[in-house]
């Protein structure tokens, strides 16, 4: 029994904070999603240094790691903000290596390994998919439907931009009517799709409950720090709460990936859910505790709470996932989705 | 990251279980002192089977066991639905507390009793104006001809009428700040000096007592930790009372979980979409009191003192058992309504889970100030 990582785990959560703590300056992040940019050169870095391909096995190219390791990433991705199309390529990575067959495998992985191609996931609902991240500049896309996945070459797919309110990622809706079949289930990797936004949203959270907790030590009203009040201070032991119970369940959700795949279903959407609710009210709480400054477009924090709110919006709502966990508990209906 | 129980682990709670399958005392029977008899016996069952005072060292009759064989010692009792031993204070607070700090004498005394369940042990802490600030507290100890002579009265005394001993916390000191001037005692309960009286919730159970003491008489050798320390004695009783209860809580609520959607089948709603919802919810938060549990547990093994989310479980079962009664009535609707309904008791009953044992205001205060930094408010 060990709920806690590794040596190794620790040693790539060390590296990736350190490394994105550089690269991803809070100013750097702002210039990033005021230009509607990613930065290109930390993406070619990251991909040198095998995080792109962290998951994939070594035949195509990966470091041949974990779910685990690869949550690693994301949370401190989440915590930076870092504008960079990992996610998009990791849910491209997840579903071929999931779904894809030999054949598919063999052409696809090494080159989102190696960043050389990129990729994306889009949910299909009523003949299109309309939040598909980095839709426009992925080489191609994946299409999880009713009928299980398709993946598309970008040129093959009508594609259409839109500015999102997270504004530190491009998004598209997709329509496609042609594609490759996958042949297996892309359950499962849909399922590791939810499990990487639940660790997205924990470092999101995590930064917004650091920043209130910063701000109410500081900021004095009344002549004592705000902190001191405890409207305010029980605020931030919520967050911590929510922040605690978002990591218990990713972590969990992830370890269910790798050493115990017949309960991921259960826990992604269990990870999914929760993380999504708290993603939110983290980030709007810690806008509370900031006060005016909170709501103004100079400070940081709105560009967190926007991807904390857009990652819950993202591969099934809450509201769709608890409907889930309710089926999967014991709960039989007709109505279950997914 | 390894969540799988290695095969001592696995061998412990197949055992349990087993045993637990053979030994279940069967449902308590209704009345108060058939019930507390019913509790006695199966201390003592579990006692002759080596299961009492389980986290013990050995020495003193324990078991040694791991915080993982406790915690899984926690989840078989409530998946059996097995009742508290009868000892559960002496077991949980009181005996930690002789180990801790008791003297040779003390430990030879009163700690095989305990566990036998031959003595049973009460908390004299609280007072009717010292909850939450319990530093402030009043009851007063004075020394005469060599033992001490206490006057004051204590409140929410579970078992106060059963129990032989109370584990006392007076004021001994009233010139030096309030933390500095308490001394934690045992006093024996069989005195003229110390009357009970039963407190009445608003479940209509007399749960809780209060205790009335008028000059009541302690010998200086039941001094516990030594005179003035009693703070620093209390806070031990207070920890052990929260340390490795949240692996046991989280399966005691998965149990109930179960009984809430029995419940919404039965009534026909689990195909309701918004009690589904609010199932799943729950389902949820459940879930991540077990996890939130184990990874304290693991943070306690690999650093020897609770991580963040060791500060949570208590707060967060309270909640879930406060939100999970009431959506249980309100499936019941109409029926939630009848007194002698057993999920109207329960609705009742959980009101206090915010209270006792820490309030979540207290608990609030906890993880803001010691986990969050934030400034301390004295």
């Amino acid at each position: 029994m060990n709920f806690d990582f590794t040596d190794d785990q620790q040693a790539i959560k060390r590296t990736a904070k350190d490394l994105l703590a550089d690269r991803f300056k809070p100013e750097r992040v702002r210039e990033l999603a005021e230009a509607k940019a990613y930065d290109d050169d930390a993406w070619k870095e990251m991909c040198e240094l095998g995080w792109a391909g962290i998951f994939i096995d070594e035949a195509h190219g990966g470091q041949e790691l974990g779910t685990v390791e690869l949550i690693i990433l994301l949370e401190e991705l989440g915590y930076a903000l870092a504008p960079v199309p990992f996610f998009s390529n990791t849910a491209a990575g997840l579903a071929i290596q999931v779904a894809g067959s030999d054949e598919q495998r063999e052409r696809w992985l090494p080159s989102l390994a190696s960043g050389e191609l990129r990729g994306t996931v889009g949910v299909v609902k009523g003949g299109e998919a309309r939040l598909v991240p980095d839709a426009a500049e992925a080489d191609l896309i994946v299409l999880a439907g009713d009928d299980g996945a398709v993946v598309a070459e970008r040129s093959a797919a009508e594609v259409e931009a839109f500015d999102a309110l997270d504004a530190t990622r491009r998004f598209g809706r997709v329509r496609a009517d042609g594609g490759e079949q996958l042949p297996g289930d892309v359950q499962p990797a849909l399922d590791r799709i939810c499990v990487a936004l639940a660790a997205e949203n924990v470092g999101v959270a995590q930064r917004a409950m650091e920043m209130a907790v910063d701000y109410a030590r500081e900021r004095k009203q009344f002549d004592r720090p705000i902190g001191f009040y405890q409207a305010v201070s029980h605020r931030c032991a919520q967050m911590l709460l929510e922040v605690e119970g978002s990591r218990s369940a990713a972590y969990y959700a992830a370890w269910c990936a790798d050493a115990e795949p017949d309960s991921l279903a259960q826990a992604a959407s269990m990870a999914k859910a929760y993380a999504s609710d708290a993603g939110w009210r983290v980030c709007t709480s810690s806008l509370q505790v900031h006060g005016g400054i909170g709501f103004t477009w100079e400070h940081d924090l709105h560009f967190f709470l926007k991807r904390a709110k857009t990652n819950a919006l993202m591969f099934g709502s809450a509201a769709e996932h608890r409907e889930r966990v309710a089926g999967l508990s014991g709960l039989a209906s007709d109505l279950s989705v997914a | 990251m390894d969540l799988t129980l290695s095969p001592s682990e696995l061998s412990f709670r197949d055992e349990l279980r087993a045993w637990l399958a053979e030994n279940h005392p069967g449902e308590e029977p209704s009345g108060e002192d058939e019930a507390f008899d019913h509790r006695r016996e199966w201390q003592r069952r579990l006692f002759d089977a080596g299961y009492a005072g389980f986290s013990w060292p050995k020495e003193y009759g324990g078991r040694g066991a791991t915080l993982v064989e406790q915690a899984l010692f926690g989840e078989e009792m409530a998946r059996a639905r097995a009742p508290q031993p009868a000892n559960v204070l002496g077991m949980v607070m009181g005996g930690p507390v002789v180990i801790h700090h008791g003297t040779d004498e003390q430990k030879e005394r009163w700690l095989l009793p305990i566990l036998t369940g031959e003595e049973i042990w009460c908390q004299g802490f609280s007072e009717p104006e010292s909850g939450s600030d319990l530093a402030s507290l009043k009851t007063r100890a004075v020394k005469s001809n060599g033992e001490w002579v206490v006057t004051g009265q204590k409140v929410w005394t579970t078992f106060a009428h059963k129990a032989k001993w109370c584990m006392l916390v007076a004021r001994t000191d009233p010139d030096v700040p309030k933390h500095q001037g308490l001394t934690y005692f045992i006093m024996d309960m069989e005195q003229d000096e110390v009357q009970v009286r039963p407190l009445y919730q608003i479940t209509g159970q007399p749960e809780f007592n209060e205790l009335f003491i008028e000059e009541a008489r302690i010998p200086d050798e039941n001094v516990v930790g030594g005179v003035g320390n009693g703070w620093g004695v209390a806070i031990t009783t207070l920890m052990n009372e929260r340390a490795g209860l949240g692996a046991a809580s989280a399966a005691g609520l998965r149990i109930a979980l179960e009984d809430l959607k029995e419940l919404a089948r039965e009534r026909g709603v689990a195909d309701d979409p918004v009690i589904r919802q609010r199932i799943a919810q729950l389902s949820i938060e459940v879930e991540l009191l077990r996890l939130n549990s184990w990874r304290g547990l693991t943070h306690i093994m690999k650093r020897g003192v609770p991580g963040p989310e060791g500060s949570l479980p208590k707060w967060q079962w309270g909640e879930i058992n406060q939100t999970l009664t009431e959506l249980a009535v309100d499936i019941l609707g109409e029926d939630g309504a009848a007194w002698d309904s057993p999920w109207t008791y329960r609705l009742l009953r959980s009101r206090a889970n915010s209270i006792e044992g820490g309030t979540t205001e207290i608990l609030k205060n906890i993880v803001a100030e010691r986990v969050l930094g934030l400034p301390k408010l004295r």
